[in-house]
């Protein structure tokens, strides 16, 4: 993770700003120039809704290198109230507990660490909503 | 367009070659075709090779292969599609040699894996990386998300899911080829490593290097070469949404039935036409849903297609009669042309134990990363 | 006037008890607990820090205080544990809450006050007119060495307020701050974990500025600790803030509903902040609080502030610290905890 690709995201990954489509509604996140469903070249700037539900998840158990420490750790696919979605990890939570249908809410937590110098990535995880 | 034909075919056993190097398992399998084919010259050539550049550091690989197998001065390029990258050479040679081009044209694939430190990191880079990637799936994860949502929505059994690899493990035992030629039992499946739930070590194809290669020239050209030439009577390519979670329905892999729509418009041909094929089974839960995807079975019951044995060797549809992905082994940039060589060898009735009898109508499928490529070619007897 | 409009809390969901550490240095857990009034503490979670916390606790006191973020002028966060050395815990802070970037930025240190500090400079910045609104943080995941007595308090937490001059549920009536230089408490550069100076961190250290500064602030305000009706100490354990509040004239029932560390743990930067947090969870209107921070180094930061009506308005609009105390909880093992914060050398 560059330090210039990282900074450029930080608009999605700290405050979940997408496109919304002009003429269609379309929510890209990230945000895009084509729409794919009307091919519109207009957006708008939106923040997605913190809150969602869990669409599909699975438990990582083989992690990647940098991940290693977390596993086991649940990922699911979150569709957001009003509309997007995103991969994200599902924080203090046990597999046990994450069902599809879960009810979450979005937070901020660190994704991952380039070692002990680099830089620290922070973004969006999900915690479930009792 | 004119019609084309494969003359020719070449495969390395797939396995962990140690001793052997990227150019020497490319090698290996070009001159096995060549010699196949009893070509005296090549006039150009394709290879699918997902990264050369993530596993040992080696890009450029048109020049390079072509420098190794001494043709150094041929027209010579690498195509990558993720893992449908052998796939879509054998689309980049079609064409080439459909339009006029080309007359003689090499068709390689080939993938070094074990040399490579993190082979994790290089496969992933097939998904979203920002967006996928970043937040900690791994590639076993995207196709867990995928069958975790399949299983809720159409009942499908762990059973079900683990029958796809002792299927494809029992036609391994019948291919040389094969990485692996042990047969396994419902069992073995259910009690391996979880890796992403619910899938495990048995779910997923492995790590392996290996090579194929075919050669194609223009169907009035073909007796000149061999009495068997097998046609290539359709090919359709199809994308979709890179990032899984942009997809409208995760249980459907939409680039796949659109690719297989294309192959067969262009074969002229139906679904119930097709005899025998080899698909995408990078995970067992991929099989499942391409088996619907390519139309054998209604959506949702690719499970029971399974279970019933009728994709099994003796079935209606044999599936994976090299043992698939997951018994054959995974060279990545590899696998979509393997396919191809497995589908010339049934035709040409070169497939031994593992013969389908009566093989007419072949068809490959292969895809790349959560589905985001797909390329079918539709082959038949000449 | 000017006051704090939003107030807000983050703890994170993981505890440890203190038997659980107590029976790993083979210490009697009974003997710790009686004698330091702790009963379990927060451990953060692999993907929790300073920042993570801090944004958290910001958010939940932008819920209270029903403000554009992006009126916010000033942010200043408290901390001994900045993911960084070099590099701002508050800049994290202010892109995540969209308050960037028309808006002044530091990262302060002070030990366990740096929180009150942070506070104390946000006051004063909306009381000059320099900004409408300005975010004052104090976050912490302090560390205690394996085996030291700080283990079975150092825990993680924060809390953030909103000072500004209009919707305010919690007037400011005064401020001091009472400063030396006393090493009762430091960790070089390049070191993992503090040290201290034992019993010295008490008299000379903690009673010694806490109670200057609260005598010296009630006399400022004319008030004494009958006039109070709640106050809130740094709790470095459970038996230091009941000596303060008796020091002062409190009495015991006065500090309760900030007296959390027994199952908090100290928060360090948020200790006596989510002290003033939870306290302004069950403040009536027109009541006062006193609160008295103490940083090792050493200085404490006191003030007074008198509740609004406008507090029950917006009380509920976000969680409060006694159902972050009592909900959801994960209890981990010695070996689960040494893994969160890091001590086992990989």
């Amino acid at each position: 993770m560059t330090v210039p690709k990282y900074w450029r995201e930080i608009p999605q990954r700290y405050r979940l700003e997408a496109g919304k489509c002009k003429k269609c509604g379309y929510i890209a996140f990230p945000p895009r120039q084509i729409c794919p469903e009307c091919k519109s070249q207009e957006f708008e700037t939106i923040r997605l809704s913190d809150k969602g539900k869990i669409i599909s998840y699975t438990i990582i158990r083989v992690p990647p290198k940098n991940f290693s420490f977390q596993a086991p750790y649940p990922v699911a696919i979150i569709e957001l109230d009003g509309g997007g979605r995103i991969t994200a990890q599902i924080a203090d939570a046990s597999p046990e507990e994450v069902e599809i249908g879960s009810r979450v809410r979005i937070v901020l937590r660190k994704i991952q660490e380039e070692g002990k110098d680099g830089i620290i990535c922070y973004g969006y995880k999900a915690v479930l909503e009792k | 367009m004119r019609e084309v034909a494969i003359i020719g075919a070449g495969i390395t056993k797939f396995g962990e070659h140690w001793r052997k190097s990227l150019r020497d398992i490319f090698v290996e399998s070009a001159l096995m075709a060549i010699k196949d084919a009893g070509v005296d010259h090549i006039d150009s050539m394709y290879v699918g090779c997902m990264s050369g550049g993530l596993f040992v550091a080696q890009e450029h690989l048109g020049a390079f292969f072509a420098d190794y197998l001494g043709q150094s001065s041929i027209p010579a390029v690498r195509v990558e599609s993720a893992c449908a990258s052998g796939g879509s050479a054998l689309r980049m040679g079609f064409i080439e040699v459909a339009s006029g081009l080309s007359d003689i044209v090499l068709v390689g694939g080939v993938e070094k894996m074990t040399d490579a430190e993190d082979v994790t990191f290089a496969l992933a880079t097939a998904a979203e990386q920002e967006y996928e990637v970043f937040h900690g799936i791994t590639f076993p994860g995207l196709y867990a998300l995928i069958a975790n949502a399949y299983m809720k929505k159409y009942g499908l059994t762990r059973e079900q899911l683990a029958m796809v690899a002792v299927k494809n493990h029992k036609h391994g035992s019948l291919n040389p080829y094969a990485q692996f030629q042990s047969e396994i039992t419902i069992e073995t499946v259910l009690n391996s490593t979880l890796v992403a739930d619910p899938l495990r070590l048995m779910d997923c194809s492995p790590v392996t290097d290996g090579s194929a290669c075919v050669i194609l020239c223009p169907l009035e050209l073909a007796k000149k070469y061999t009495d068997t030439p097998v046609k290539i009577i359709g090919s359709g390519m199809a994308t979709d949404t890179i990032a899984l979670h942009s997809r409208k329905d995760i249980t459907s892999l939409r680039a796949v039935s659109l690719s297989a729509e294309r192959a067969y418009k262009m074969a002229g041909i139906k679904p119930e036409d097709v005899d025998l094929a080899e698909v995408h089974d990078c995970f067992t839960i991929a099989e499942i849903i391409i088996t619907e995807e390519l139309g054998f079975v209604e959506k949702g019951k690719g499970g029971i297609l399974v279970e019933k044995g009728e994709t099994s060797l003796g079935g209606r549809i044999p599936v994976n009669t090299s043992g698939g992905l997951k018994a054959k082994g995974h060279p990545v940039g590899a696998t979509g042309v393997a396919q191809a060589v497995e589908i010339f060898y049934q035709l040409q009735g070169r497939a031994d134990k593992r013969q389908v009898k009566n093989a007419r109508i072949g068809l490959t499928q292969n895809m790349g990363g959560s589905g985001a490529s797909s390329v079918v070619h539709i082959m038949e007897v000449a | 006037m000017i006051g704090i409009c939003g107030y807000g809390s983050y703890l994170p969901r993981f505890r440890i008890k203190v038997d659980t550490i107590a029976k790993q240095w083979g210490m009697d857990p009974e003997s710790i607990k009686k004698g330091l009034l702790l009963y379990e503490k927060t451990v953060p979670n692999l993907d929790e820090d300073t920042i993570t916390i801090a944004v958290e606790s910001a958010k939940n006191a932008l819920k209270r205080a029903g403000i554009n973020p992006a009126e916010i002028g000033s942010v200043y966060v408290g901390s001994e544990s900045h993911p960084y050395v070099v590099k701002p815990t508050g800049t994290v802070v202010a892109e995540a809450l969209g308050i960037t970037p028309d808006v002044h930025i530091a990262d302060f240190e002070f030990a366990c006050k740096a929180g009150t500090e942070a506070m104390f400079v946000a006051y004063s910045q909306v009381k000059a007119g320099v900004c409408k609104y300005a975010l004052a943080i104090g976050a912490d995941t302090s560390q205690g060495a394996p085996g030291d007595p700080l283990e079975y308090s150092a825990s993680a937490g924060g809390s953030a307020f909103i000072f500004g001059s209009e919707k305010i549920v919690a007037e400011v009536i005064e401020t001091y701050s009472f400063t030396t230089d006393t090493p009762d408490f430091w960790r070089r550069e390049h070191e993992f974990y503090p040290k201290h100076g034992g019993r010295f961190t008490g008299e000379q250290a903690y009673f010694r500025h806490i109670i200057s500064a609260g005598k010296e602030i009630m006399k400022r305000a004319g008030l004494t600790a009958k006039d109070i009706d709640y106050a809130v100490f740094h709790m470095p354990n459970g038996k230091f803030p009941q000596q303060a509040a008796k020091a002062l004239g409190f009495d015991l029932k006065q500090i309760e509903p900030g007296w959390i560390v027994p199952w908090m743990g100290n928060t360090y930067s948020g200790s006596s902040p989510t002290g003033l947090s939870a306290t302004l969870d069950i403040a009536k209107p027109g009541q006062k609080i006193m609160l008295v921070s103490f940083g090792s180094g050493a200085g404490s930061d006191a003030f007074i502030f008198r509740v609004t009506e406008r507090i029950e308005e917006v009380r509920d609009l976000a969680p409060k610290v006694r159902d972050m105390l009592d909900g959801k909880k994960i209890y981990v093992d010695y070996g689960t905890y040494a893994k969160l914060r890091g001590k086992i050398i990989v």
